[in-house]
Formats: C-alpha cells, structure tokens, sequence
C-alpha cells in the first residue's frame, strides 16, 4: 500500500461542540496505518492547542492533554494559522509545548507545531492526498 | 426591564455575538457561556466593541472559561461567576434571551 498525504483541518473550538474531539479519535486511529499525517488548525481550531484546559467544572473530558501523545504515534506536522491566532489575540505561548522525538537524531526532541501564515498553510493544503474536515 | 441575555457561540465564527451586542440596552447584561466565552478574552475586535458598549454589564461563566485554558487572558470589567451565580442573575432579571 504506498503512502498517502492525509491532512485533518481541525476550525472548531472544543468542548462546544464534539468536532474537536472526533478529530482527535480519528487522527489517533489513522495514525496506525502508517500514513503521512498533518493537522491543520485554523479559524477556531487553533483554541483546541491552548495549554491550561480544566474542565473538571463542566463535567467533560479534558482531552487536551491527548495532543502530546500524538508524537508517539508519528504524528508530527501541527501546521498552525497565524493569522488564526492573531485575530484571536493569541501567540505561540498561550498554546501547549509539543514535540516529537526524532529517533534518526538520538531522539532529540522536536517541536511539532508549525506556525504558518494563510499563504503557506493554502500550499500545505494544495500538497495533499487526501483531506478530512472537522 | 433588565434582560438578561446568553450568547453561547464563538464571536469569530458565528454573528450571534453582533446580533445580541446590537440589541442589548442600557442597563442589561450579556452572559457569556459555552464557545461564547471566546468574546471575553484581550487582544481581539472583539474585545474593543465590549469595552465600547457602555451601560451594558458583560459577564463570563467561569467553568467554561476554565475548561478552554482562558482565565489568565480575561478582559478586565468582565464579571466572571458560577453556575449558582447563574442562577442568581436569572432571578435577579426580568427575563432571560439565549442567542442560539
């Protein structure tokens, strides 16, 4: 089977809504067929990465923690919207600190998170096989 | 009569916010809940038309805020309460608008 360019474009915020979650159960089952897996986060999306989520007031599971797992699984391309997060007042450190470990570089730690701005993440959408919405 | 009026919907990606902000008078108050409390943060247009809209009392539900990793980026003269204190602002007004 060779290999295919799978993008998910998460634009929802969580908890709101069930898309952000579905998203992440979905990349997370995807991520066992060895595919070549981005993330996009734009428009709303990008709330699904802030760092601090507590949910235990409103009685729901903080997935957010579940991000950080997604480097084990080879997950390792979060293309970020800077636009996005700009017009939300948001920078890169209000967002959780992920990385993967690169085993061809004595498994040094490597940040998973790109930030692109709305020219590049258009090319990153161009380049790919296959693009499921949430 | 004071009304009090909930907007649960994101401001970036619905006109729900707008459209309440719009026909909010004097002397009411806007509560902001669920994908609503995204309007409560700095740094945004948003934030400005709050701190514009004088007269009005805006508020957030503090869970929901908590749940989206917002505290430490609130607006100031926003009042943050709980679900009893949500409680008690719907008796306190006449009667109660949720923007759906």
């Amino acid at each position: 089977m060779s290999v295919k360019k799978f993008m998910y474009i998460n634009r929802k915020p969580p908890y709101g809504t069930v898309y952000a979650l579905e998203a992440l159960e979905v990349v997370l089952i995807g991520a066992a067929f060895d595919q070549d897996v981005s993330l996009a986060f734009i428009g709303d999306g990008v709330y699904e990465l802030t760092k601090g989520q507590n949910t235990d007031a409103i009685g729901q599971k903080n997935f957010s923690p579940t991000y950080t797992a997604l480097g084990d699984y080879d997950v390792k391309k979060l293309y970020v919207e800077k636009e996005s997060l700009e017009e939300r007042g948001l920078t890169l450190d209000d967002l959780q600190h992920l990385v993967w470990e690169d085993e061809d570089d004595d498994w040094a730690e490597k940040d998973s998170i790109h930030l692109v701005s709305r020219a590049e993440m258009a090319d990153v959408l161009d380049d790919q096989d296959i693009i499921l919405s949430f | 009569m004071a009304l009090l009026h909930t907007v649960n919907k994101s401001p970036f990606e619905s006109n729900t916010f707008n459209t309440c902000l719009g026909l909010a008078k004097q002397g009411s108050t806007i509560l902001l809940i669920e994908d609503g409390v995204y309007a409560a943060t700095t740094g945004h247009s948003v934030a400005e038309k709050i701190k514009n809209a004088s007269g009005i009392t805006f508020a957030v539900l503090g869970p929901d805020l908590q749940a989206r990793g917002l505290e430490s980026k609130l607006a100031d003269d926003i009042k943050v309460i709980d679900y009893d204190g949500f409680v008690n602002m719907v008796v306190e007004h006449d009667s109660v608008q949720s923007w759906l």
